[in-house]
């Protein structure tokens, strides 16, 4: 994506369009969405309180505001909070976790408060994986996945062992592939955790409870750590598919396997309808590890000082929203939810009707991972460029037609194969622009190197 | 009173930063008149600096170009001398980037850091985490806790062969001690690092904090720009100030940035990856860097607010040093050198052979450790045990001494009782 960007910047040449619709990153806002406005008048008022003096704001606002300010030192969101998190908040979400999972119970001491998901793998991580050992630390990562945890891993001096998602399958996750990449990964490194996205990024997969059993089982019986990556659980969209936690599903396999699996799983307010990337806050909860690991744990996040406390207000809203009967809630549930819902398949069906696309249906997630069938002149051009032809598709399209993506060699893809992926949680205006341009430049593309 | 976070001890944030940035996350505000005209123009041109226009979108791992700006510019000001937007990084945590950057090696091959004694107490930790040595040099108390060259040379020397040493770390104001350098101390800490190839890792987070009569805050970068060229243009210096400084405060906010000097351009492409896995410093910490070094100008409608809220903290903390200092020496057993910046004190406690004794063998504690925990048993009050110097075998407290003047009077009330009570029962024991 960083060699993409310059080219936004040439100034002076005329093009087809008035400006670049930027579908590249997993942020709704940057893509038009707009903020919810409860979060965002509670952060409002607890950032500078004399906002709730007179009648600006709605009750369950002011009532929300006010708690949590209460739950902060000095009562102020400019103080230093427990390394775990704003205790009350802490307790609120393992409440929404337990509620979540239908009962499974969730205890605050599990769980960890962090400056978005990947803060709190990254700490994880460095309990899983000994950068002085040799053979190295190896992390089972499924293709395609988000370059941050892979990048993540590579600093930690792990090895990154993939697995590969079965692209025909709706990209489904395949057991004797984990087996085979275990198997695989034993002659380099020793395999120590397995990491799992779900519902997936790039791919907008969302496994069914049968693929998380089999994952599990795979887990204990190679003794694995399992990472669960949910951070688009509020994301799913498919009339057949639920989110289920990995918690959830391991719990209800019962003994012995609930009590023994070790899990990490891992939420954000950076995604679903919050969309808050920018406010930086996640949080781990940690199933069935050993309590001197948990302290150790609690020293790793201990260097970090806490996570941004007006983040940690929002993912308190995000686990506990405005519920029916709040002045509030018809406001918060107004949400263009169901464009979302309109817009997968929508894109999914224009895309597959363009020759040379191929894309599975997307279930969960704000990305649509559609295959590009590139004529070979094309990929001989962008050879000759020095670039990935999938890198060479998303330039172009770009430059010609304003829409900025990002190239699937950036996640990881079968040898041969190309994809791009696109972030569609946009309002629908700006995806019909997106379909429209997209159309004019495949068209004329395909054509010019065909 | 044992950590530097004001708010929650009660000093008031600068209404400035709360209101921009309450207006930043709620957009609507805009044309709200109860906030002043420059509240409303600064909120809308940092919001049109985020992409999506929100402060809810992901920035650049490195920060907002438009804040990073800011930033070169306020240096450029307060030096006088060239800051580019490009050799900035907004970070939640830059020390521990460049720590890593630092790491690696085992064995006499290890990584060492050259770390004051006393340092700040969250460095260690980093350091220890990173894999990488930190190598004491001692600051000498009787001299207001100064850089010595000779300490610098001792601690090379002892450690020669146990490690590599890569670094050195300063404070400045030091960390808690309150230490200010003059430039011919900073000159000699640059030589120093010149002459032994280290790389300078300067934390100036208090440098809008300095109280002594007629002494200023001199940047180890503008220093370094006046000494010679060859010094100029090879000395490699990392300088970091933060949004956890004494006036704005917003430890919460968690946003700081460092400034980096003749790094080689390959190793920071290095260090904008290791950021990449951080994503970026939370939007609205960002925001408040550029409110704190950009902040209102004389005939500005927020100056005078701003200007008084400023004011009255520098007199704050002036006012509570000076009484803190002065209790703390009149209190037998205690002496504390005068600081002339940052917010803490650092007294020298005597504990008695009998009471450091007890400690170690009843209670499997350092003596300050013990201290500080029946201070806060018997008071309700919590101070930072100070680091234990192995050589001259001295305790010490830390103590925070940004706090509103009232809560000030009931910590000192408190700590005196306690010590006083503390002192006598030693006396009556060894009657």
């Amino acid at each position: 994506r960083d060699c993409l960007r310059p080219s936004i910047k040439v100034a002076g040449v005329k093009k087809s369009y008035r400006e670049v619709i930027d579908v590249s990153w997993g942020d709704p806002h940057r893509a038009g969405v707009k903020p919810l406005s409860f979060v965002r008048q509670v952060l409002a008022a607890c950032i500078y309180p004399q906002l709730m003096d007179g009648d600006k704001l709605m009750v369950d606002v002011k009532q929300r505001a006010q708690m949590l300010l209460r739950a902060c030192p000095g009562g102020s969101v400019g103080s230093y909070c427990a390394t775990a998190g704003v205790p009350e908040i802490v307790e609120r979400v393992s409440e929404y976790i337990t509620r979540r999972d239908g009962g499974v119970p969730s205890h605050p001491e599990n769980i960890y408060i962090s400056s978005g998901s990947q803060w709190a793998l990254t700490n994880i991580l460095k309990v899983l994986v000994n950068s002085e050992a040799s053979p190295r630390t190896g992390v089972l990562t499924p293709v395609p996945c988000h370059s941050t945890t892979i990048l993540s891993l590579m600093a930690l001096g792990a090895e990154v062992v993939p697995y590969y998602l079965r692209e025909e399958q709706g990209w489904a996750l395949d057991v004797e592939e984990l087996q085979r990449a275990w198997g695989s990964a034993k002659e380099v490194c020793n395999p120590v955790g397995l990491y799992v996205i779900n519902p997936g990024n790039p791919a907008g997969y969302v496994q069914s409870r049968k693929s998380m059993q089999e994952v599990i089982r795979f887990a204990a019986e190679k003794r694995l750590f399992l990472l669960a990556d949910e951070v688009y659980q509020d994301c799913v969209f498919g009339e057949e598919t639920e989110f289920v936690s990995y918690k959830r599903a391991l719990a209800e396999m019962g003994s012995p396997l609930s009590d023994t699996v070790e899990l990490a799983s891992f939420h954000t307010t950076s995604k679903g309808l919050m969309g808050e990337c920018g406010l930086r806050a996640g949080y781990v909860e940690l199933v069935n590890l050993d309590p001197a690991v948990m302290k150790h744990i609690y020293s790793l996040f201990s260097a970090d000082s806490c996570a941004p406390v007006l983040g940690q207000f929002a993912l308190d809203v995000m686990t506990n929203p405005p519920q029916p009967g709040d002045p509030s809630y018809p406001l918060y549930m107004k949400v263009d939810h169901f464009l979302f819902l309109i817009h997968r398949k929508a894109f999914t069906e224009f895309i597959n009707s363009l020759p040379g696309f191929s894309c599975q249906p997307v279930e969960g997630g704000a990305f649509a991972f559609p295959r590009v069938f590139l004529p070979p002149k094309a990929i001989e051009t962008a050879k000759e460029l020095g670039m990935k032809p999938d890198t060479f598709y998303c330039m172009r399209l770009l430059e010609e037609a304003g829409v900025l993506s990002s190239p699937g060699s950036e996640y990881g893809q079968q040898e041969g194969t190309y994809h791009i992926r696109f972030c569609i949680m946009t309002p629908s205006e700006i995806m019909e622009e997106i379909l429209r341009r997209l159309s004019t430049f495949h068209k004329r593309f395909m054509n010019e190197f065909s | 009173v044992s950590c530097g976070d004001p708010q929650r001890a009660g000093m008031r944030p600068i209404s400035f930063v709360r209101q921009v940035i309450a207006v930043c996350l709620c957009p609507e505000l805009l044309t709200e008149e109860i906030f002043p005209l420059d509240v409303r123009i600064r909120a809308q041109k940092l919001l049109e600096a985020c992409d999506g226009q929100s402060v809810g979108s992901y920035t650049a791992s490195s920060g907002l170009p438009h804040v990073r700006q800011t930033i070169a510019e306020f240096i450029m000001k307060r030096d006088g001398v060239p800051a580019y937007a490009e050799n900035i990084f907004i970070s939640s945590g830059a020390q521990r980037v460049f720590i890593k950057l630092l790491s690696g090696g085992e064995g006499q091959h290890q990584t060492g850091v050259l770390v004051p004694q006393p340092c700040p107490h969250t460095l260690l930790p980093v350091l220890d985490e990173a894999g990488v040595m930190a190598v004491p040099y001692r600051l000498i108390e009787e001299k207001n806790w100064a850089v010595d060259k000779s300490e610098l040379h001792q601690a090379l020397t002892t450690y020669r062969g146990r490690c590599e040493l890569r670094a050195i770390y300063i404070s400045n104001p030091g960390i808690p001690t309150g230490h200010l350098q003059d430039r011919k101390s900073i000159e000699e800490v640059i030589e120093f690092a010149a002459a032994e190839r280290l790389m300078l890792l300067v934390d100036e987070v208090y440098q809008d904090s300095i109280y002594a009569p007629n002494r200023e805050f001199i940047s180890y970068k503008k220093v370094l720009f006046e000494m010679e060229k060859h010094l100029r243009d090879s000395v490699e210096l990392v300088s970091f100030h933060s949004l956890s400084c004494a006036f704005v405060a917003e430890c919460g906010l968690r946003a700081g940035y460092m400034e980096v000097v003749n790094i080689d351009s390959r190793v920071m492409h290095y260090v904008d990856t290791l950021l990449c896995t951080d994503i970026n410093a939370p939007v609205t910490g960002q925001l408040a860097l550029d409110l704190m070094l950009n902040p209102p100008k004389l005939g500005d409608p927020s100056y005078n607010t701003f200007a008084q809220e400023t004011l009255l903290t520098q007199a704050t903390l002036a006012r509570n040093a000076q009484r803190a200092l002065k209790l703390l020496n009149d209190l037998p057993g205690i002496s504390c050198q005068p600081a002339k910046g940052g917010i803490y004190l650092y007294p020298h406690l005597d504990l008695p052979p009998e009471f450091r004794r007890q400690a170690k063998v009843r209670k499997g504690l350092e003596p300050v450790v013990f201290y500080c925990q029946m201070l806060l048993q018997e008071e309700g009050l919590i101070t930072g045990p100070g680091q234990h110097d192995e050589r001259t075998g001295s305790h010490h407290l830390r103590l925070c001494v940004l706090v509103p003047p009232d809560a000030l009077d009931e910590v000192l009330y408190r700590l005196s009782t306690f010590h006083l009570r503390f002192v006598d029962s030693d006396v009556k024991s060894r009657k």
